[in-house]
């Protein structure tokens, strides 16, 4: 009887408290819109201490979500329910949310240290932002071949090699439908940004012919699996490549000489935030100095930040070719942008179909 | 007063199927019928049969197939032989066949990766024994073992508790009656344990024809399933959530109308549910 009565209260309680715990949840977030910016960005992209640093020096908080897809961020974006006052995303994700009017213009005159980002890096953002309006170079990089020296002799400088027989069962490609498409379309002669039908079915043909020689088709896996002496040759980003060399040193990195992908992740205040002036000290703030530097030393990617650059001592730059390319390297590179609602169905089918064959 | 308190106790229980059962899958009936501008169609509820959904559904039916028969073929006489040694539910020996369901399932399939992997543990076990390696990793057989693994304790529970439920004596009486242990089997365990056979297949079956996950760990991404093309609808930025929910609707479609097909053998059989 008394274990009843017990049930019965404790049902009673949580029955009267959980609405007014879940209101009580949605006022205090609204009250404290002032004193935190909620920042969306790639999972392990930024050094945490920085976040602290910024609470301390500001008294801002940072609400700190992470993504694994640029897909997955429009998706749970456009979902609406969190108000994000920061994205960091890929360019062609920025690309289209422009176009698509969903960013705020960034308020420049209020920042110090945006003169520290490379005039070469404003430049290539005009590709997807023109006139540099609404984002702000965070990280940046190329799409390149790694390989394992122990399994193959020559430098693999072709896209080609992703063909060659001789690697049967030994070729990682990348799980997503527009990196996977670069070799054969720049094999090709075309441009990466193509939306011609014939062209993309042409490519397909290719990537079909290949599924045979390929090992699998991976995204976080591909750097452990090349770690871990599994393939020979891969396809992955060139941050990923350098992360790679320091674990496992027979594998080396190169850009095929028929060009590739140069990518670019920036900062973007899209529409729907409820702090822009904290989202701009914020950015202000990425874009200093010793913050850029504790960034770059965590993420370890290729930097934009001037300030940083000319720290770092030639040897280093030297010895790894993945973060730091040549000049001439990035004059044979094609920077994604946004293809339109159509072309991304097409592209969504044709993907389809090479998964299925 | 008695009736209040049970009614009051499902309260949570009531508003937890409306948010996340009720709602969403009403939300997901209205998406497959309708299109991006709001207006009613049928296309995405037809799209399951286009040659590109087509071809994932059939592998995925055949895979899931494969894995339930394979799980019941090992699941069946592992259960007989627990009848048979353990005292009870709770012995030892049933423990150690439901320890593995007290991790994670996500990790137990990245052990499998581990395991099969080209230089995995199973080929350094051959290459120990001198034998030539096998590359199992990355294909159907990989998904296949992967699945089976997992989900073979939803078929062994259900034929086990089907089994202790039998009297001895009904088999005692069946040898003195000069049955032999085929005749046994045959007419006397097979029947009576016909209800936890027929929940452990649902439990394995269908679970298995919408699995992805375990395709996308073991199968590097060469092998499409059915609930693959569902999460790529869901999944990528050019979300076709239209589409997706039209294949996730004709996908229950179908498994519904499979579970009707069982009923049909279930019928007036109390059910042996997994515990």
């Amino acid at each position: 009887m008394r274990l009843v009565f017990i049930k019965k209260l404790i049902a009673l309680i949580l029955c009267i408290v959980c609405p007014f715990w879940l209101v009580s949840c949605g006022k205090s977030s609204a009250e404290n819109a002032e004193n935190q910016i909620i920042v969306f960005n790639y999972g392990d992209y930024i050094d945490r201490d920085v976040l602290d640093q910024f609470y301390e020096e500001t008294g801002i908080k940072v609400v700190y979500e992470e993504f694994l897809t640029p897909e997955a961020m429009y998706t749970k974006y456009k979902n609406g329910t969190v108000k994000y006052d920061l994205i960091c995303c890929s360019e062609y994700m920025l690309d289209k949310m422009i176009k698509d009017g969903e960013a705020k213009e960034v308020d420049f005159s209020s920042m110090k240290y945006t003169n520290n980002i490379g005039e070469n890096f404003w430049q290539f953002a005009e590709k997807f932002d023109a006139g540099n309006k609404y984002t702000i170079p965070y990280f940046w990089g190329t799409v390149g071949i790694l390989y394992n020296t122990e399994m193959i002799d020559t430098v693999p400088d072709s896209w080609s090699v992703l063909w060659d027989k001789n690697f049967k069962n030994n070729i990682i490609m990348q799980n997503s439908v527009r990196d996977s498409f670069i070799p054969p379309l720049i094999l090709d002669g075309k441009s990466i940004n193509t939306t011609d039908e014939n062209t993309l079915r042409k490519a397909l043909e290719k990537l079909k012919e290949q599924k045979s020689l390929v090992q699998s088709y991976l995204v976080d896996e591909v750097r452990d699996d090349m770690v871990n002496d599994q393939a020979a040759l891969a396809v992955i980003y060139s941050g990923e490549a350098s992360l790679a060399n320091e674990y496992n040193e027979n594998l080396e990195y190169v850009v095929p000489k028929e060009g590739s992908n140069i990518w670019m992740d920036s900062w973007i205040i899209p529409n729907g935030g409820s702090n822009y002036k904290g989202a701009v000290k914020f950015l202000d703030f990425l874009c200093r100095d010793d913050i850029a530097q504790k960034n770059f030393e965590y993420v370890y990617y290729s930097t934009p930040n001037e300030a940083v650059l000319k720290n770092i001592d030639e040897e280093e730059k030297e010895d790894d070719n993945a973060i730091f390319p040549d000049e001439d390297i990035l004059e044979r590179c094609e920077m994604f942008t946004y293809l339109g609602v159509e072309a991304e169905e097409l592209y969504s089918r044709l993907w389809k179909e090479l998964k299925v064959y | 007063m008695g009736k209040l308190g049970s009614r009051l106790l499902a309260g949570p229980y009531i508003v937890w199927m409306v948010l996340f059962t009720i709602i969403p899958l009403c939300l997901v009936v209205y998406n497959a019928f309708t299109n991006s501008g709001g207006v009613f169609t049928l296309d995405n509820v037809l799209a399951i049969f286009d040659p590109v959904n087509l071809k994932p559904l059939w592998l995925s039916v055949k895979m899931s197939l494969i894995v339930t028969i394979s799980c019941f073929l090992l699941a069946f006489p592992l259960a007989m032989v627990l009848w048979k040694y353990s005292k009870n539910k709770n012995s030892l020996i049933v423990m150690v066949f439901i320890l593995p369901m007290w991790m994670n399932f996500m990790l137990r399939t990245l052990a499998w990766r581990l395991i099969l992997l080209n230089n995995g543990f199973l080929n350094h076990g051959l290459a120990l024994l001198g034998l030539n390696p096998i590359y199992l990793m990355n294909t159907k057989v990989a998904i296949i073992l992967g699945t089976a693994y997992d989900y073979f304790p939803f078929m062994l529970l259900p034929i086990y508790n089907a089994l202790v439920k039998i009297d001895r004596d009904v088999i005692n009486a069946a040898n003195d009656l000069g049955a032999t242990g085929f005749v046994v089997l045959k007419r006397i365990i097979l029947p009576l344990s016909l209800p936890g056979i027929v929940s452990g297949i649902t439990m394995v079956l269908v679970p298995s024809v919408s699995e992805f996950v375990i395709a996308d760990m073991l199968g590097g991404g060469k092998v499409y399933l059915i609930g693959n093309v569902i999460e790529q609808a869901f999944n990528s930025g050019y979300a076709d959530v239209h589409l997706g929910s039209g294949l996730s609707l004709s996908l229950m479609g179908i498994i519904v109308i499979s579970m009707l097909f069982y009923k049909f053998f279930d019928k007036g059989e109390e059910r042996s549910g997994i515990w």
